[in-house]
């Protein structure tokens, strides 16, 4: 059994946002580039199975589409614990490209579970999934909290309305993954960054895609609004401002 | 010149945050009230490989460099102080002492288990009436042919209790003084062997620390490292790449206090405006910010020396009194930003200030570590 994670090299959570080129493009000077955190858990968890597998699941493999820049991401899931990583040398545009190129890199390598974060933490999209599985023609699950491994099979925990489901998959399958299936991400050990040096990661050229989307205009939201005080015996006040104001009521 | 970092180095660094960010910072305060032993967290720690950074692998350890070991440092500083110097003591003492200096069959035997943290060791030279001046060791032992028998008492042990494997430094030759000091690897264990109360300190509390008492306590010759008189060589080399160590603690120390100073300043409010606004609290948070540049700079120095196998000495004296004396400035600053919540311990800044306190006492006090720079700068 062969696990593959897909990874999207995105801001850290705290970066200050700012834009360029007349708010069409994202201005990425000084910015710390992590795992999406989706991603981060996908792996550890794919990393916990493949450990409690008694060797049935031989390797976890990394996959991401990005620029050179972005291979200390790459290089980052290896530490943690991926066997190999391939980077496909193109510029991430939007869901439908990346999820081409992942299926044209990625259609002959016989992988029997991709997982993918349900979106990444900066564009949101929550599609290359979705979209990767259809590319490839093969199931994808999605709203998946859990991953177990058991009798040479998956089966995964999907969250529905009112409470979850087991679902035993076929393989290969696209696992589209939120919170739940890792409570914290796993931290890279010494052993594992000195390991990350040597092992492969492969550049896979681009691809022709299709281009569908172009950014036009990026626009932050606007600033907080100070926080107004209101006396506690003014309750008449307070729900005017609820009513009028805030809109709430 | 080049100032920029590997990407090793750069996701050791990540490393060592994450992990305090998040798992050490859960229950520091508690464990700083309770002068409570970090064992869980000791326990993660070495499965990640910090207790023996920078120990050779075929002896189990990260074969990391000293500029790693620093970053590291910092970042675990940065939050628990008390945990880095448990780190700092089984790093830079105790490990790179048997590393350094040790035979091949002592690398053999002690090394795996330092390094991967299955053991932590303690370094035992301070004594009741020999801290700065480390050459009137009162502790004895002394020489019965095939082994020696150690008798005497070691004073602010860290590590104390929770370690396994002493370096214990002691005198068999008086009349030699200072050239008849040895050292040894003592098993904790070792019949004769007992332990004074839990210190209590005013910071690092979560860190346990005892005096040591040894009566008539065995040790084969094989325990002894190099030669017959070696001891005090050892203990002052030893320290002298330990403290670059405890400048990166105390560097951490003051990285942390201005972290939480430049966040705090920006949220909290005074005469209509965030406090980051006034110009008095923003010359603080410069002000701050340039100690530690400096700070983190000279520790990267000897750090740096050390690693290209130059002389680091007076860099690494340099370092520990500079990051020493700014780490008590600084925290000290960052609880004034803070003010009133600056002084009760939910905001952190006035651990940090008790435990910056220690970096100008231990490894050799600031004082001291003039005396070494001043020397080496004035002898003939």
């Amino acid at each position: 059994m062969k696990i593959l994670i897909c990874i999207s090299n995105v801001p850290d959570t705290t970066t200050k946002i700012r834009f360029v080129n007349d708010n069409t493009a994202f201005d990425t000077n000084g910015v710390q580039w992590i795992i999406n955190p989706w991603d981060e858990l996908a792996l550890t968890r794919a990393l916990e199975l493949k450990e409690g597998s008694s060797g049935a699941i031989e390797k976890v493999s990394v996959i991401s589409v990005g620029p050179q820049s972005s291979e200390p991401t790459l290089r980052k899931a290896l530490a943690i614990g991926a066997d190999d990583a391939i980077r496909v040398n193109a510029e991430p545009k939007d869901a439908f490209a990346v999820a081409q190129q992942l299926a044209e890199a990625i259609k002959d390598e016989g992988y029997d579970l991709i997982i993918s974060g349900i979106e990444s933490s900066d564009y949101n999209g929550a599609a290359v999934g979705g979209m990767l599985a259809e590319f490839l023609g093969i199931a994808s699950v999605s709203s998946v909290s859990g991953i177990n491994f058991e009798s040479g099979g998956f089966q995964v925990k999907r969250e529905i309305d009112g409470g979850s489901e087991m679902v035993a998959a076929q393989t290969p399958f696209v696992a589209i993954i939120q919170k739940g299936v890792a409570i914290v991400p796993r931290i890279p050990s010494m052993r594992g960054i000195m390991q990350a040096r040597t092992k492969p990661l492969k550049v896979v050229e681009s691809s022709a895609t299709d281009n569908l989307t172009e950014f036009v205009d990026y626009e932050l939201p606007p600033a907080k609004a100070a926080c107004k005080m209101v006396d506690p015996e003014n309750m008449k006040e307070l729900v005017n401002l609820l009513h009028t104001e805030a809109k709430v009521l | 010149m080049n100032f920029e970092l590997t990407e090793e180095q750069k996701m050791i660094r990540d490393a060592a945050r994450d992990f305090a960010q998040r798992d050490l910072i859960s229950d520091v305060i508690e464990r700083d009230y309770k002068a409570a032993y970090p064992t869980k967290h000791i326990v993660e720690l070495s499965a990640l490989g910090f207790m023996g950074m920078m120990v050779d692998p075929k002896y189990e350890g990260g074969g990391m460099d000293t500029v790693s070991y620093i970053l590291a440092m910092e970042e675990i500083s940065k939050v628990d102080a008390s945990v880095s110097v448990i780190m700092s003591v089984n790093n830079s003492l105790v490990c790179y002492g048997i590393q350094k200096y040790g035979t091949e069959e002592q690398k053999q035997k002690y090394l795996p288990d330092l390094a991967t943290g299955r053991k932590i060791g303690a370094f035992l030279l301070s004594e009741p009436e020999a801290g700065s001046d480390a050459t009137m060791q009162r502790t004895m032992a002394d020489d019965k042919g095939d082994h020696y028998v150690l008798n005497g008492t070691k004073n602010w042990i860290t590590n104390a209790n929770s370690a396994s494997v002493y370096l214990v430094i002691a005198q068999t030759h008086p009349e030699k003084k200072h050239h008849g000091i040895n050292v040894f690897i003592v098993d904790k264990d070792t019949p004769g062997i007992s332990l004074g109360p839990h210190e209590d300190k005013m910071g690092m509390r979560s860190s346990d620390t005892h005096s040591v008492m040894f009566t008539d306590v065995k040790v084969p010759k094989e325990n002894r490292i190099g030669e017959d008189g070696f001891g005090f060589k050892f203990a002052m080399k030893t320290l002298e790449a330990g403290r670059i160590g405890i400048a990166a603690q105390a560097l951490g120390l003051a990285s942390g206090a201005l972290e939480r100073s430049i966040q705090y300043a920006k949220e909290r409010k005074a005469f209509g405006t965030e406090i980051a606004n006034h110009q008095a609290i923003a010359f603080k948070i410069a002000d701050m910010a340039v100690k530690v540049e400096n700070a983190r700079n000279l520790c990267l120095k000897a750090a740096w020396l050390k690693d290209q196998g130059k002389p680091f000495a007076i860099a690494s004296s340099m370092a520990k009194q500079y990051c020493a004396d700014i780490a008590m400035e600084v925290t000290t600053e960052a609880v004034q930003i803070h003010g009133g919540y600056g002084y009760v311990k939910e905001y952190h800044v006035e651990r940090l200030m008790r435990e910056a306190k220690l970096t100008q006492i231990y490894e050799g006090t600031s004082e001291i570590q003039k005396i070494v720079i001043s020397r080496n700068l004035l002898r003939d």
